[in-house]
């Protein structure tokens, strides 16, 4: 059984299936990833470089956009991810950088 | 799956399928309420339901909680109703009754300053619906196909393991039953946020679409309004910590539980009829008490909540069915699980199979086997708010 599921290919996150230490290199769909840092099951990991401003994709579709530049094998997370929606703190149309 | 899945229910007089057969005590007000539970704890089968509104409300915020009482006394998951009014609120009792005579079922009621003080008004409530609990022993349950069921779709206290599991297994069993020529419901408006262009695409009209999209902008527009980020309760604190990260993630492995090719056929308002087979998108928010109680008013007669890390929530006159992909809180809530599918995601059983012990589970619910929220008495109710009491 594999340490991650990616859902599909269009993803640049996958899921933890267990807790992954920092060092460990790991199969997510054919690709290898090393772990950058602890990632906690069922959070979140880098499958690439998503770049600041770029969107994390989960399940084929935007899950939201990256506040920072994430390396590959990053904890992907509330940190370094803001939603886009429901943001009545935003100016309208507001875009999250 | 099995061919032609079906289940032992009650046929109503206005043609519609229960699969409970309760004696409803419905409070036209909250001071009225503890009445009710009175009445309600006294006589078998009898199930109250006590809510906080009824008075001091306001045009449509006064409506939703009038056409709400009145969907649960028309439900086929009750037989009987008796109305337990004070005597001087804004709901009319004799109009939640009048809905029940409407239904085909028998109606009372009970006026606490009528009676002349709570121990008279119980006393009499009482026994009134002793004489409808033992009326409604008379009606039997008969063989009917799953298409007369509709299913409420719910999730809550999600985490990652929701979207990858509990929810695709739903979402299987939801396309079957539409398939079948039953109904869904799905509810939580925010929860669709950010996969509501999944749903849109299903839409059988283009206006069906369209009234999907205008729903989430009210929501959105609400939030908006208010100068408030959503993020501070979508997702939840307890999402956060199973790894869901923003409301759109949150939506889009909770629309799995809406299967994957059923087609949207209406988006309804708060405790709507649901009128339409396929599924329908019901305005509800995304508490969870407010969002069951409002689908099983649209006429669903069976829930089936998934869920990551395990939740107590039932309903008065609904069986909520809990499932789980985790395997953790499969142990640790197994007091309110009905049935563990975290085979899924340790490769030891398939969504589908996962699928076919659910569709299972429903049937074997509907004819009348309790669910864990039953055995241990949940029955919460709560009916969404519009606006403050006035």
């Amino acid at each position: 059984m594999s340490a991650v599921i990616v859902i599909t290919p269009r993803d640049n996150v996958a899921t933890a299936l267990e807790p992954l230490a920092a060092g460990r290199t790991i199969d997510a769909g054919g690709v290898a990833v090393t772990v950058r840092e602890p990632i906690a099951s069922g959070h979140k990991i880098a499958l690439a470089k998503i770049a600041a401003g770029a969107e994390v994709v989960k399940y084929g579709s935007p899950i939201g956009t990256a506040t920072v530049d994430i390396e590959a094998g990053a904890h992907v997370h509330v940190h370094n991810v803001a939603s886009g929606r429901g943001r009545g703190d935003l100016p309208a149309g507001g875009v999250v950088s | 799956m099995s061919a032609r899945p079906g289940f032992d229910g009650f046929r109503r007089p206005d043609g519609r399928v229960g699969v409970r057969n309760h004696v409803l005590i419905v409070p036209t007000v909250v001071c009225s309420a503890v009445v009710t539970e009175r009445i309600a704890a006294a006589v078998a089968n009898c199930v109250a339901l006590p809510h906080l509104a009824g008075c001091g409300q306001l045009g449509p915020d006064m409506q939703v909680t009038h056409d709400t009482l009145a969907a649960y006394c028309r439900h086929p998951n009750v037989g009987a109703v008796l109305v337990v009014a004070l005597g001087c609120e804004q709901v009319v009792a004799q109009m939640l009754a009048e809905s029940a005579r409407q239904a085909g079922k028998a109606s009372a009621i009970v006026s606490i300053q009528g009676e002349g003080g709570t121990p008279k008004a119980i006393a009499k409530g009482q026994a009134i619906a002793a004489d409808l609990a033992r009326d409604l022993e008379r009606v039997t349950r008969e063989r009917f196909g799953a298409e007369e069921l509709i299913l409420s779709l719910k999730c809550g206290g999600s985490d990652y393991t929701s979207g990858l599991s509990a929810n695709p297994a739903l979402g299987r069993v939801a396309d079957r039953l539409n398939a079948l020529g039953g109904a869904t419901v799905l509810g939580e408006i925010a929860e669709i946020m950010g996969a509501e262009h999944l749903l849109a695409a299903r839409a059988v009209q283009p206006e069906v679409a369209g009234r999907l999209l205008r729903v989430i902008q009210r929501v959105e527009s609400e939030a908006q309004a208010l100068g408030l980020d959503i993020r501070g309760t979508q997702p939840s604190p307890g999402n956060i910590r199973g790894g869901l990260t923003t409301i759109e993630e949150k939506s889009l492995g909770a629309t799995h539980k809406a299967g994957e090719d059923s087609p949207l056929t209406d988006v309804v308002p708060y405790a709507a009829r649901i009128a339409r087979r396929g599924l329908t998108v019901m305005d509800t928010p995304g508490l969870d008490v407010e969002s069951v109680t409002g689908m099983v008013g649209g006429g669903a007669q069976v829930v089936v909540f998934t869920t990551g890390l395990g939740t107590p929530t039932g309903n008065p006159i609904a069986p909520v069915i809990k499932i789980t992909g985790n395997a953790r809180t499969a142990q640790t809530m197994a007091d309110n699980t009905d049935l563990d599918v975290s085979g899924i995601l340790s490769h030891t059983e398939t969504i589908d199979s996962a699928a076919e012990r659910l569709l299972a589970e429903i049937l074997a619910v509907c004819s009348g086997k309790l669910t864990s929220a039953e055995r241990l008495g949940h029955r919460e109710f709560a009916i969404h708010r519009r606006n403050p009491t006035i």
